[in-house]
Protein backbone atom coordinates (compact mmCIF):
# COMPACT_ATOMS: atom_id res chain seq x y z
CA UNK A 1 0.00 0.00 0.00
CA UNK A 2 1.22 3.19 -0.67
CA UNK A 3 1.60 5.84 1.51
CA UNK A 4 1.14 10.12 0.81
CA UNK A 5 3.78 11.99 1.98
CA UNK A 6 3.64 15.62 2.33
CA UNK A 7 6.55 18.05 2.42
CA UNK A 8 8.41 21.06 1.69
CA UNK A 9 10.73 21.22 -0.75
CA UNK A 10 13.10 23.88 -1.44
CA UNK A 11 10.16 26.17 -0.23
CA UNK A 12 7.60 24.77 -2.21
CA UNK A 13 4.96 22.43 -1.30
CA UNK A 14 5.87 18.48 -2.63
CA UNK A 15 3.48 15.51 -2.58
CA UNK A 16 4.57 11.42 -3.31
CA UNK A 17 3.03 8.45 -3.07
CA UNK A 18 5.50 6.54 -1.16
CA UNK A 19 6.01 2.49 -2.18
CA UNK A 20 6.65 0.36 1.33
CA UNK A 21 10.27 0.58 2.88
CA UNK A 22 10.85 3.45 -0.66
CA UNK A 23 13.72 6.21 0.82
CA UNK A 24 13.37 9.65 -0.33
CA UNK A 25 16.07 9.72 -2.21
CA UNK A 26 13.96 7.60 -4.65
CA UNK A 27 10.66 9.95 -3.38
CA UNK A 28 12.62 13.05 -4.60
CA UNK A 29 14.11 12.13 -8.11
CA UNK A 30 11.12 9.47 -9.19
CA UNK A 31 8.32 10.89 -7.02
CA UNK A 32 8.48 15.06 -7.12
CA UNK A 33 11.44 14.95 -10.37
CA UNK A 34 14.55 16.40 -8.41
CA UNK A 35 17.15 14.78 -9.94
CA UNK A 36 20.30 17.08 -7.89
CA UNK A 37 20.35 14.56 -5.13
CA UNK A 38 22.48 11.09 -6.92
CA UNK A 39 22.21 7.78 -6.15
CA UNK A 40 26.11 6.63 -5.07
CA UNK A 41 26.70 3.39 -2.80
CA UNK A 42 22.88 2.91 -1.05
CA UNK A 43 24.36 2.08 2.19
CA UNK A 44 25.29 5.44 3.78
CA UNK A 45 28.88 5.39 2.65
CA UNK A 46 29.42 8.05 -0.54
CA UNK A 47 27.14 10.81 0.58
CA UNK A 48 25.85 12.09 -2.64
CA UNK A 49 22.24 11.68 -1.98
CA UNK A 50 22.93 14.43 1.05
CA UNK A 51 19.86 16.73 1.70
CA UNK A 52 18.75 18.99 4.45
CA UNK A 53 16.26 17.98 6.47
CA UNK A 54 15.05 21.10 8.77
CA UNK A 55 18.09 22.44 8.05
CA UNK A 56 20.65 19.39 9.29
CA UNK A 57 22.03 16.60 6.60
CA UNK A 58 20.65 13.27 5.95
CA UNK A 59 21.84 10.45 3.59
CA UNK A 60 17.99 10.14 1.48
CA UNK A 61 19.10 7.15 0.47
CA UNK A 62 18.93 6.11 4.09
CA UNK A 63 15.58 7.79 5.12
CA UNK A 64 12.41 5.89 4.47
CA UNK A 65 10.59 8.50 2.50
CA UNK A 66 7.39 8.65 4.46
CA UNK A 67 9.40 10.12 7.63
CA UNK A 68 9.62 13.89 6.12
CA UNK A 69 6.06 13.96 6.78
CA UNK A 70 5.19 17.53 7.63
CA UNK A 71 9.14 18.53 7.59
CA UNK A 72 11.34 20.88 5.35
CA UNK A 73 13.72 19.52 2.77
CA UNK A 74 16.15 21.48 0.64
CA UNK A 75 18.19 19.97 -2.02
CA UNK A 76 21.46 21.00 -4.30
CA UNK A 77 18.40 22.07 -6.37
CA UNK A 78 17.01 24.68 -4.81
CA UNK A 79 20.08 26.20 -3.78
CA UNK A 80 20.12 28.82 -6.82
CA UNK A 81 17.95 32.11 -6.79
CA UNK A 82 16.15 32.17 -10.35
CA UNK A 83 19.62 32.86 -12.29
CA UNK A 84 21.55 33.59 -8.89
CA UNK A 85 23.90 30.73 -8.38
CA UNK A 86 24.44 30.22 -4.45
CA UNK A 87 27.93 31.50 -3.28
CA UNK A 88 28.83 27.57 -2.89
CA UNK A 89 27.85 26.70 -6.37
CA UNK A 90 30.11 30.17 -7.60
CA UNK A 91 32.90 29.13 -5.30
CA UNK A 92 33.10 25.66 -6.63
CA UNK A 93 32.90 26.53 -10.43
CA UNK A 94 35.26 29.25 -10.34
CA UNK A 95 37.76 26.91 -7.86
CA UNK A 96 37.28 23.94 -10.14
CA UNK A 97 35.69 21.92 -7.65
CA UNK A 98 34.25 19.41 -9.89
CA UNK A 99 35.35 17.14 -12.32
CA UNK A 100 32.93 14.71 -12.88
CA UNK A 101 30.63 16.49 -10.54
CA UNK A 102 28.55 13.03 -9.26
CA UNK A 103 29.35 13.85 -5.46
CA UNK A 104 28.83 17.81 -5.97
CA UNK A 105 25.53 17.93 -4.67
CA UNK A 106 25.68 16.31 -1.79
CA UNK A 107 29.34 18.31 -1.01
CA UNK A 108 27.33 21.17 -1.64
CA UNK A 109 24.43 20.15 0.78
CA UNK A 110 26.90 19.04 3.44
CA UNK A 111 28.67 22.67 2.69
CA UNK A 112 25.70 24.48 3.06
CA UNK A 113 24.56 22.78 6.58
CA UNK A 114 28.26 23.83 7.62
CA UNK A 115 27.76 27.45 6.55
CA UNK A 116 24.16 28.20 7.78
CA UNK A 117 25.65 27.35 11.52
CA UNK A 118 28.93 28.14 11.06
CA UNK A 119 29.67 30.98 8.83
CA UNK A 120 33.10 31.23 9.25
CA UNK A 121 34.63 27.81 9.58
CA UNK A 122 38.44 26.72 10.05
CA UNK A 123 40.11 23.75 7.30
CA UNK A 124 39.64 21.34 9.97
CA UNK A 125 36.12 22.12 10.63
CA UNK A 126 35.41 22.30 7.03
CA UNK A 127 36.97 18.96 6.41
CA UNK A 128 35.33 17.36 9.15
CA UNK A 129 31.48 18.52 7.47
CA UNK A 130 32.65 16.73 4.29
CA UNK A 131 33.98 13.71 6.00
CA UNK A 132 30.92 11.76 5.35
CA UNK A 133 31.40 12.81 1.49
CA UNK A 134 33.57 10.71 -1.09
CA UNK A 135 35.24 12.13 -4.12
CA UNK A 136 37.13 10.30 -5.98
CA UNK A 137 38.33 12.99 -8.95
CA UNK A 138 39.36 15.92 -6.76
CA UNK A 139 41.47 15.09 -4.19
CA UNK A 140 39.78 17.36 -1.95
CA UNK A 141 41.57 19.98 -1.99
CA UNK A 142 39.94 22.82 -4.00
CA UNK A 143 36.29 21.66 -2.51
CA UNK A 144 37.81 22.37 0.79
CA UNK A 145 39.30 25.84 -1.08
CA UNK A 146 35.84 26.22 -2.70
CA UNK A 147 33.93 25.87 0.47
CA UNK A 148 36.54 28.41 2.70
CA UNK A 149 36.13 30.83 -0.06
CA UNK A 150 32.60 31.21 -0.22
CA UNK A 151 32.61 31.67 3.57
CA UNK A 152 35.18 34.46 3.00
CA UNK A 153 32.57 35.88 0.21
CA UNK A 154 30.69 39.00 0.29
CA UNK A 155 27.09 38.35 1.66
CA UNK A 156 24.16 38.83 -0.16
CA UNK A 157 23.37 42.89 0.84
CA UNK A 158 21.19 42.96 3.42
CA UNK A 159 16.99 44.30 2.85
CA UNK A 160 17.99 47.29 4.63
CA UNK A 161 20.57 49.68 4.67
CA UNK A 162 20.98 52.48 6.79
CA UNK B 1 6.15 -7.60 -0.18
CA UNK B 2 7.69 -5.54 2.10
CA UNK B 3 5.31 -3.59 4.80
CA UNK B 4 5.60 -0.85 7.19
CA UNK B 5 3.88 -1.11 10.52
CA UNK B 6 3.74 2.44 12.74
CA UNK B 7 2.79 2.40 16.17
CA UNK B 8 2.61 4.74 18.41
CA UNK B 9 4.30 2.91 21.30
CA UNK B 10 7.74 1.03 21.67
CA UNK B 11 5.60 -1.76 23.86
CA UNK B 12 3.23 -1.58 20.69
CA UNK B 13 6.09 -2.01 17.78
CA UNK B 14 7.73 -4.51 20.18
CA UNK B 15 4.50 -6.99 19.46
CA UNK B 16 4.97 -6.01 15.91
CA UNK B 17 8.45 -7.35 15.77
CA UNK B 18 9.21 -10.99 14.52
CA UNK B 19 12.46 -12.84 13.26
CA UNK B 20 10.87 -11.43 9.62
CA UNK B 21 10.35 -7.70 10.79
CA UNK B 22 13.23 -5.05 11.57
CA UNK B 23 12.78 -1.40 14.13
CA UNK B 24 13.51 1.15 11.95
CA UNK B 25 15.27 3.95 14.31
CA UNK B 26 17.24 6.40 12.72
CA UNK B 27 17.29 4.18 9.30
CA UNK B 28 21.27 3.59 8.93
CA UNK B 29 21.09 0.16 9.24
CA UNK B 30 17.84 -0.97 8.16
CA UNK B 31 17.53 1.26 5.24
CA UNK B 32 20.39 -0.01 3.67
CA UNK B 33 19.17 -3.86 3.76
CA UNK B 34 16.09 -2.24 2.09
CA UNK B 35 18.13 -0.95 -0.54
CA UNK B 36 20.07 -4.06 -1.62
CA UNK B 37 16.76 -6.18 -1.27
CA UNK B 38 17.44 -7.75 1.63
CA UNK B 39 14.96 -11.03 1.79
CA UNK B 40 15.56 -11.99 5.55
CA UNK B 41 12.87 -9.91 6.50
CA UNK B 42 9.45 -8.17 4.76
CA UNK B 43 8.25 -6.00 7.34
CA UNK B 44 9.85 -2.52 9.16
CA UNK B 45 8.16 -1.83 11.81
CA UNK B 46 8.39 2.27 13.83
CA UNK B 47 6.96 4.16 16.04
CA UNK B 48 5.71 7.38 17.11
CA UNK B 49 7.02 7.37 20.46
CA UNK B 50 10.06 9.67 21.02
CA UNK B 51 12.85 7.85 23.31
CA UNK B 52 14.92 10.92 23.05
CA UNK B 53 15.29 12.14 26.82
CA UNK B 54 18.70 12.32 28.82
CA UNK B 55 17.95 11.76 32.22
CA UNK B 56 20.51 12.56 34.69
CA UNK B 57 19.63 9.69 37.68
CA UNK B 58 21.87 10.19 40.67
CA UNK B 59 25.30 8.78 40.09
CA UNK B 60 24.56 7.70 36.16
CA UNK B 61 22.76 8.87 33.13
CA UNK B 62 19.52 7.58 31.28
CA UNK B 63 19.90 7.65 27.54
CA UNK B 64 16.93 7.62 25.10
CA UNK B 65 17.63 4.51 22.51
CA UNK B 66 16.63 6.92 19.90
CA UNK B 67 19.31 9.80 21.06
CA UNK B 68 21.28 10.49 17.96
CA UNK B 69 24.58 10.95 17.78
CA UNK B 70 24.80 14.58 16.82
CA UNK B 71 22.43 14.76 19.87
CA UNK B 72 25.36 13.59 22.15
CA UNK B 73 27.51 15.58 20.71
CA UNK B 74 25.50 18.66 21.53
CA UNK B 75 24.81 17.70 25.11
CA UNK B 76 26.65 19.47 27.94
CA UNK B 77 25.45 16.32 29.87
CA UNK B 78 27.09 13.77 27.65
CA UNK B 79 29.88 15.55 26.76
CA UNK B 80 32.59 12.86 28.01
CA UNK B 81 30.78 10.62 25.29
CA UNK B 82 31.25 13.38 22.75
CA UNK B 83 34.49 11.71 21.33
CA UNK B 84 32.31 8.68 21.03
CA UNK B 85 29.68 9.68 19.19
CA UNK B 86 32.12 11.90 16.83
CA UNK B 87 33.60 8.56 15.71
CA UNK B 88 30.15 7.08 14.10
CA UNK B 89 30.26 8.27 10.58
CA UNK B 90 30.17 11.66 9.21
CA UNK B 91 28.06 14.20 10.02
CA UNK B 92 24.92 13.68 8.03
CA UNK B 93 24.99 9.83 9.83
CA UNK B 94 25.72 11.07 13.00
CA UNK B 95 22.36 13.69 12.36
CA UNK B 96 20.35 9.49 11.83
CA UNK B 97 22.38 7.15 13.91
CA UNK B 98 21.00 6.52 17.15
CA UNK B 99 22.13 5.34 20.21
CA UNK B 100 20.00 1.98 20.17
CA UNK B 101 21.39 1.39 16.61
CA UNK B 102 24.59 1.20 17.64
CA UNK B 103 23.85 -1.50 20.57
CA UNK B 104 22.87 -3.97 17.01
CA UNK B 105 25.53 -2.84 15.01
CA UNK B 106 27.63 -5.70 12.83
CA UNK B 107 31.41 -5.75 13.05
CA UNK B 108 33.04 -3.71 12.45
CA UNK B 109 30.69 -0.99 13.62
CA UNK B 110 29.62 -0.15 17.11
CA UNK B 111 32.26 2.14 18.35
CA UNK B 112 29.35 3.45 20.89
CA UNK B 113 28.75 0.68 22.52
CA UNK B 114 32.20 0.38 23.37
CA UNK B 115 32.71 3.30 25.28
CA UNK B 116 28.86 2.55 27.08
CA UNK B 117 30.17 -0.80 28.15
CA UNK B 118 33.10 0.27 29.74
CA UNK B 119 30.53 2.97 31.35
CA UNK B 120 28.89 -0.02 32.84
CA UNK B 121 25.47 0.22 30.68
CA UNK B 122 22.63 -1.10 31.32
CA UNK B 123 19.37 -1.67 28.78
CA UNK B 124 16.33 -0.88 29.68
CA UNK B 125 13.88 -2.97 26.76
CA UNK B 126 10.45 -1.79 25.74
CA UNK B 127 8.16 -4.26 28.73
CA UNK B 128 10.75 -1.95 31.30
CA UNK B 129 13.45 -4.88 32.40
CA UNK B 130 16.76 -4.42 32.35
CA UNK B 131 19.65 -6.58 31.30
CA UNK B 132 23.48 -5.25 31.88
CA UNK B 133 24.69 -4.09 28.60
CA UNK B 134 27.24 -6.98 28.53
CA UNK B 135 24.32 -9.43 28.84
CA UNK B 136 22.09 -7.65 26.29
CA UNK B 137 25.33 -7.71 23.54
CA UNK B 138 25.17 -11.55 23.69
CA UNK B 139 21.93 -11.90 21.82
CA UNK B 140 20.64 -8.53 20.73
CA UNK B 141 16.94 -9.48 21.22
CA UNK B 142 14.41 -6.97 22.31
CA UNK B 143 13.61 -3.42 21.51
CA UNK B 144 16.23 -1.38 23.70
CA UNK B 145 14.41 1.80 25.39
CA UNK B 146 16.81 3.39 27.15
CA UNK B 147 20.47 2.63 28.28
CA UNK B 148 21.50 3.85 31.42
CA UNK B 149 25.51 4.39 32.18
CA UNK B 150 27.85 5.33 34.70
CA UNK B 151 28.58 9.06 34.75
CA UNK B 152 32.38 9.20 34.65
CA UNK B 153 34.48 11.57 36.61
CA UNK B 154 36.25 14.58 34.84
CA UNK B 155 39.29 12.39 34.47
CA UNK B 156 38.18 9.07 34.55
CA UNK B 157 36.80 8.01 30.95
CA UNK B 158 38.95 7.10 28.58
CA UNK B 159 37.91 6.51 24.28
CA UNK B 160 40.46 5.64 21.23
CA UNK B 161 39.29 4.84 17.87
CA UNK B 162 42.18 3.08 15.33
CA UNK B 163 40.73 3.71 11.57
CA UNK B 164 42.82 3.47 8.55
CA UNK B 165 40.85 6.42 7.18
CA UNK B 166 40.62 10.07 9.16
CA UNK B 167 38.74 11.68 10.44
CA UNK B 168 36.35 9.03 9.11
CA UNK B 169 36.73 5.23 8.75
CA UNK B 170 35.49 2.30 9.97
CA UNK B 171 37.41 0.60 12.77
CA UNK B 172 40.58 -1.61 13.24
CA UNK B 173 39.60 -1.27 16.48
CA UNK B 174 38.31 1.32 19.31
CA UNK B 175 38.91 0.85 23.10
CA UNK B 176 37.06 2.45 26.16
CA UNK B 177 38.42 2.48 29.56
CA UNK B 178 36.86 3.96 33.01
CA UNK B 179 39.15 4.04 35.26
CA UNK B 180 38.22 4.99 38.35
CA UNK B 181 40.89 5.35 41.58
CA UNK B 182 40.72 4.26 45.34
CA UNK B 183 43.63 6.37 47.56
CA UNK B 184 45.64 6.80 44.23
CA UNK B 185 45.60 2.45 43.07
CA UNK B 186 43.23 1.61 40.17
CA UNK B 187 39.89 0.73 41.04
CA UNK B 188 36.43 -1.22 39.49
CA UNK B 189 38.54 -0.82 36.31
CA UNK B 190 36.66 -1.21 33.15
CA UNK B 191 37.75 -1.44 29.65
CA UNK B 192 36.07 -2.79 26.37
CA UNK B 193 36.98 -3.15 22.82
CA UNK B 194 35.36 -3.09 19.69
CA UNK B 195 36.35 -4.82 16.45
CA UNK B 196 37.97 -7.57 18.14
CA UNK B 197 35.15 -9.76 18.35
CA UNK B 198 31.91 -10.32 16.68
CA UNK B 199 30.17 -7.71 19.16
CA UNK B 200 32.10 -5.07 21.69
CA UNK B 201 33.18 -7.15 24.30
CA UNK B 202 34.92 -6.58 28.28
CA UNK B 203 38.59 -7.35 28.14
CA UNK B 204 38.70 -9.27 31.77
CA UNK B 205 42.47 -9.82 31.64
CA UNK B 206 42.95 -6.14 30.88
CA UNK B 207 40.70 -4.78 33.93
CA UNK B 208 42.12 -7.54 36.40
CA UNK B 209 45.49 -6.80 35.97
CA UNK B 210 45.21 -3.16 36.10
CA UNK B 211 43.28 -3.61 39.26
CA UNK B 212 45.34 -2.53 42.44
CA UNK B 213 47.80 -1.23 39.69
CA UNK B 214 49.54 2.91 39.63
CA UNK B 215 48.54 4.65 37.07
CA UNK B 216 51.86 5.28 35.10
CA UNK B 217 53.37 2.74 32.63
CA UNK B 218 54.72 0.81 35.14
CA UNK B 219 51.82 -0.14 37.05
CA UNK B 220 49.88 -0.73 33.25
CA UNK B 221 52.73 -2.66 32.24
CA UNK B 222 51.14 -5.97 33.29
CA UNK B 223 47.84 -5.33 31.67
CA UNK B 224 49.66 -4.23 28.50
CA UNK B 225 51.40 -7.69 28.06
CA UNK B 226 47.77 -9.41 28.11
CA UNK B 227 46.00 -7.05 25.74
CA UNK B 228 44.18 -9.51 24.25
CA UNK B 229 43.88 -12.75 26.40
CA UNK B 230 40.94 -14.55 26.08
CA UNK B 231 40.38 -12.62 22.65
CA UNK B 232 39.65 -13.97 19.21
CA UNK B 233 39.99 -10.97 16.92
CA UNK B 234 38.27 -11.49 13.57
CA UNK B 235 40.72 -11.19 10.19
CA UNK B 236 38.71 -8.30 7.59
CA UNK B 237 39.05 -6.08 5.23
CA UNK B 238 40.46 -3.88 7.30
CA UNK B 239 42.92 -5.60 9.35
CA UNK B 240 43.96 -9.39 10.54
CA UNK B 241 43.59 -10.76 13.46
CA UNK B 242 47.18 -11.02 13.56
CA UNK B 243 47.81 -6.81 13.41
CA UNK B 244 44.80 -6.02 15.23
CA UNK B 245 46.94 -8.76 18.07
CA UNK B 246 50.40 -7.26 17.63
CA UNK B 247 48.91 -3.65 17.74
CA UNK B 248 46.35 -3.71 20.45
CA UNK B 249 49.03 -3.40 23.28
CA UNK B 250 50.34 -0.17 21.98
CA UNK B 251 46.53 1.44 21.32
CA UNK B 252 46.30 0.55 24.83
CA UNK B 253 48.74 2.19 26.47
CA UNK B 254 48.24 4.95 24.37
CA UNK B 255 44.41 4.93 25.42
CA UNK B 256 45.39 4.77 29.31
CA UNK B 257 48.09 6.78 29.08
CA UNK B 258 46.31 9.32 26.72
CA UNK B 259 49.88 9.47 24.78
CA UNK B 260 48.02 11.71 22.22
CA UNK B 261 47.38 14.33 24.32
CA UNK B 262 51.24 14.98 25.42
Amino acid sequence: MKTPVIFTLNGAEAAAFADPGQNLLDVLRRGVGDLSPKYGCGQGTCGTCTVLIDGEPHLSCLVLAEVVQGRVVETAGGMADGPDLHVLQTAFMEGFAAQCGYCTPGMLMAAKALLDHNPSPTREEVIEAISGNLCRCTGYEPIVEAILNAARAPRRAPERTV
Amino acid sequence: MLEVVVTDTLVEASAAMSDRARFLGGGTLVMRQVNYGDQRFNRIVRCRERLDEIRAEGDRISIGSGVTMARIMGSSELEFLAPAARAVGGPAVRNMATIGGNLIAPHPYGDMAVALLALDGEVTLADGSTQALEQYLTRRRGLVRSISIQRPSRDEFRFRKVSRVKPKGASVMSMAAHLQRNAGRLSNVRVAYGAMAPTPIRVTAVEQALEGASFDLGGITPALNVATDGLSPPDDALASAWYRREVAPVHLRRLLLEEDRR
